[in-house]
């Protein structure tokens, strides 16, 4: 999925930017990278002006606890997404099993389920009121009781069973790149094909699993749904709680700074990786297959059956019950209010940030060098950041420039003067999404912008077609397909989103996601599955995008 | 059409990288730059596309000026066509809709007919409706000239064109190119740092080294008589020996007499280095000269021998390939040059 890896900028460009053009758009991307660097500035900023009261609080009681979770959960959560997303990415990659073909891209699918969405559902399957151990206590009496789903293990594996599709695709794209010639070389040096995957085809592939695993960690970092549904205190519920109930901006800055540079030393981690991972063959694979024998056979369609099954199907029928018995109920007006603000929302952010993106890739492109590369490098950064930092980081600057501005229009107007409230419209929420998802659309743009080089420029230019009528007649057509690629993955994200849209809403604006919060946090599970198959329906959309695109490449 | 390049500065930055070129090249002739990498040959091309301005001199075309220090008409302008290394065609469009591209202000069918004409000169009507990447190299080429040569340019531009494509690709298309030129009456002006590609298609050859162009001139004069040392040594193969000037005629070297006429005026008594080229030396069993064979290559019809002369000097001969000698053994030799090529002599002989 080239959302997943955002571009990393740096590349030789033929022709090096000159003249006063190219400074304009250097300064555009500076600009388009300032919204990222201001919320990290905001929050690591908080580092160094402890409140010693406020630091002290939250040390005593929050940090110790909320450390210890989230430690536990990035490190259960990045070991079995490793061992769940590589095993499956080496079998539907490599070798031949009954369904191979189908699991390939059936695996995939859980990517479209937001971790919140399978936590109230596992939660509401499993808990005590639920359907399971009611049947349970009606066959064998009330002593049946199933440990409760609600603890440490229990989050690990519903967010383990959302996230491994990235470490399965990275690795799955790995396997089939790497090209059998170096596994032949290794049989022809004398390894069986079992040492060949351990000694050669598993080293080479590192690189992407690690790189993976390190999304994995990012978004376990950023997660704020399946973990507020479980309750399970965390950085990120932790700055929620902070933010909403004690009102404590200090306490909400002090631990987003803290997350920050987790999230940061995640990123350095990445970034150093991605530098690792080299494509190391070309072409299609040539070997065939691998046919697995006997039961190993049957017990690869288990295993990745199972998987499936449990990611995927039994949620979202769970889900398709519970919506069907309470569509009556709840299909009404504010439902279709809650529809259209996630749409609308999600159309202005998808045309915002895919605009902002494109600028972005044409100051790349049209002035070239260190200096528009660290823009762009810093720019995307922000996918890394999870929303309640954002959510703060960018908050409490707006809040800080309108009682500037405030300040300013009460000496002029004296008690006439119009309120200024910047932190409390559309705009935060909408800068926040744009630092989260710009590298989301960023990447497919700027991936299209490579073909558009400045030789198809000056060809086009020598056709006696140039300026205004150039952009429409071979840029356009030539970054088509990466917009709409951009715009739908950023559409999707939104619709999705929950921890910013939380925070930063202006009053009224509640969606999809906003909603399905709502009706977990009180415990109605079966009612937060219309707004949830709603969600998930929409998510599925860049995925048969991504599956289509596969297909035909193979 | 004439275009004349006159006198013309370019660089990026604070660096020249073209310095005073000046040269001309007529109507309906096919000239070639050619040079090392970097020497500037990529800048003078696209100075007269119009994509880069000159800092001095300028550029004429039919008694306009293109390009003047702080004036440059922009490329759109020009009705140049321009062939591109990595051929730049158009992904989204067909091999059709590229060619037709360029065809502006005329009615539909006319344009219709011309792309037709055009892809079938190429040999392409067959793929008019397929997309550029459905294409090998060497049709991707051909569509990319196909392309320029549409709107029937003054003056078509082409820079590496072969770059891309194998070897026996290079030299097949290079000999289709200048027959497709001579047929259409095509002006064009190719960069290339092949000379055998130079060769094959060009009327007129400039060698250009470090933004300076050190000589334009024919194909046939390049090679016997080159204006300057660095010609010499980049144009052919060639050892420079030492020698000293008897007369206008005669150039005594460690081995014997050359005689020739010299390309350029030296008194007698000059000392010099003289240019032998492996066609200057001939093979000759009753000559009293010999020479030690220090290596040899097998070339098919002839043999290209290493000689080494008494001083230690190392010479090459071509020789038809069934006067096959053994490394180590000695072969007459006998000097016949029409031409003597002698420079100034260097401490250090090339």
């Amino acid at each position: 999925m080239e959302a997943l890896y955002p571009a990393t900028g740096a590349r030789s460009r033929s022709r090096s930017g000159r003249g006063s053009g190219s400074a304009k758009w250097r300064a555009l991307a500076a600009f388009i990278a300032v919204p990222v660097l201001l919320p990290v500035l905001v929050i690591l900023g908080s580092v160094f002006v402890p409140e010693g009261e406020t630091w002290t609080h939250l040390l005593n009681n929050v940090l110790g606890e909320v450390l210890l979770n989230t430690l536990w959960l990035v490190l259960g959560v990045a070991c079995i997404t490793a061992l769940l997303g590589t095993s499956l990415a080496w079998l539907t990659a490599v070798t031949e099993f009954p369904g191979r073909s189908v699991f390939s891209w059936a695996l995939m699918l859980p990517i479209a389920v937001p971790g919140y969405v399978m936590a109230f559902v596992v939660i509401g399957l499993l808990d005590y009121a639920g359907p399971l151990q009611s049947m349970l206590r009606d066959y064998f009496g009330a002593g049946a009781v199933l440990p409760s789903v609600r603890g440490r293990a229990g989050v690990i594996a519903v967010m383990s069973l959302v996230l491994y599709p990235y470490v399965f695709l990275i690795a799955r794209n790995a396997f089939l790149t790497q090209g059998a010639r170096a596994l032949e070389a290794g049989q022809s040096l004398g390894l069986s094909r079992r040492q060949g995957f351990f000694r050669i085809a598993l080293p080479m592939a590192r690189p992407w699993i690690a790189g993976g695993v390190m999304l994995v960690v990012m978004e376990t970092l950023a997660d704020f749904g399946t973990v507020s549904v479980f309750n399970y205190n965390t950085f990120t519920t932790a700055i929620y709680e902070a933010w909403f109930s004690l009102f404590s901006v200090k306490a909400a800055l002090q631990l987003s700074s803290v997350l920050m540079l987790l999230v940061l030393g995640t990123v350095v981690i990445e970034r150093s990786l991605r530098a690792d991972a080299h494509y190391t063959g070309r072409g299609a694979q040539n070997a065939p297959r691998i046919s697995l024998k006997g039961w190993i056979r049957w017990a690869a369609t288990c295993f990745a059956g199972a998987v499936l099954l449990l990611a995927f199907v039994l949620p979202v029928t769970q889900m398709l019950i519970w919506g069907w018995q309470n569509f009556s109920a709840d299909f009404d007006a504010r439902y279709v209010a809650f529809v259209s603000h996630s749409l609308l929302l999600a159309i202005i952010a998808a045309l915002l940030i895919t605009t902002v993106a494109l600028l972005l890739a044409y100051s790349l492109r049209n002035a070239p060098g260190r200096f528009s590369s660290m823009c762009a490098r810093l720019a995307t950064l922000g996918y890394a950041l999870p929303g309640t930092v954002l959510a703060v980081g960018i908050f409490v600057p707006l809040a800080g420039l309108s009682s500037v501005v405030q300040g300013g229009l009460d000496l002029l107007f004296g008690d006439g003067a119009p309120t200024v409230l910047l932190q409390a419209t559309l705009l935060t929420m909408l800068l926040a999404y744009l630092v989260r998802f710009l590298a989301v659309a960023y990447t497919p743009v700027d991936s299209n912008m490579q073909r558009v080089t400045h030789s198809v420029d000056e060809a086009s230019r020598s056709l006696g077609v140039s300026g205004g009528r150039m952009l429409k007649r071979v840029h356009f057509p030539m970054l088509r397909g990466g917009l709409l690629t951009a715009m739908t993955l950023v559409f999707v994200d939104v619709m999705k989103e929950m921890p910013i849209t939380l925070m930063t809403r202006p009053f009224g604006w509640d969606t999809l996601a906003v909603r399905v919060f709502e009706l977990t946090s009180e415990g109605h599970w079966e009612r937060a599955a219309l707004p949830a198959l709603a969600i998930v329906l929409v998510g599925l959309v860049p995925i048969m995008i991504m599956v289509r695109r596969t297909e035909r490449a193979s | 059409m004439r275009l004349e390049f006159s006198q013309v500065t370019a660089g990026y930055g604070d660096r020249d990288v073209l310095r005073a070129v000046s040269f001309d090249l007529a109507s309906g002739l096919i000239g070639c730059l050619l040079g090392p990498s970097g020497c500037g040959k990529t800048t003078v091309l696209r100075c007269i596309a119009g994509f880069e301005p000159v800092r001095d001199g300028q550029i004429i075309v039919d008694d306009a000026v293109l390009s003047g220090p702080g004036f440059t008409v922009a490329p759109e302008l020009r009705n140049f066509g321009m062939v591109f290394q990595d051929h730049a065609l158009f992904p989204h469009l067909t091999v059709r809709e590229n060619v037709l591209f360029g065809l502006h202000g005329l009615p539909a069918a006319k344009r219709a007919a011309r792309a037709a004409d055009v892809l079938s000169a190429v040999g392409l009507e067959a793929s008019a409706d397929v997309y550029p990447h459905e294409l090998s190299g060497g049709q991707q080429q051909r569509v990319a000239l196909a392309r320029a040569v549409a709107p029937r340019p003054r003056l078509l531009l082409l820079d590496e064109p072969f770059s891309s494509l194998d070897v026996d690709l290079r030299l097949r298309l290079s000999g289709e190119l200048r027959d497709f030129f001579r047929a259409s009456g095509t002006t064009a002006l190719m960069v290339t740092h092949d000379q055998k590609e130079a060769f094959a298609i060009a009327d007129e050859v400039g060698v250009l080294r470090d933004g300076v162009l050190e000589q334009w001139d024919t194909a046939f004069n390049l090679y016997h008589r080159p204006a300057t040392r660095f010609v010499a040594d980049f144009v052919g193969r060639g050892v420079f020996v030492p020698g000293t000037v008897r007369s206008d005629s005669e150039v005594e070297i460690e081995i014997g007499i050359v005689h020739g006429k010299l390309t350029r005026p030296y008194t007698p008594g000059s000392r010099v280095d003289v240019l032998l080229r492996p066609d200057d030396i001939l093979h000759d069993d009753s000559s009293a000269l010999t020479a030690r064979v220090a290596d040899k290559a097998f070339r098919g019809a002839d043999i290209l021998y290493t000689l080494a002369l008494p001083s230690g000097a190392q010479v090459f001969s071509l020789v038809p390939s069934h006067h096959n000698h053994q490394v180590g053994g000695a072969i007459g030799i006998r000097l016949a040059a029409d031409h003597i090529v002698a420079f100034d002599r260097e401490t250090e002989s090339g």
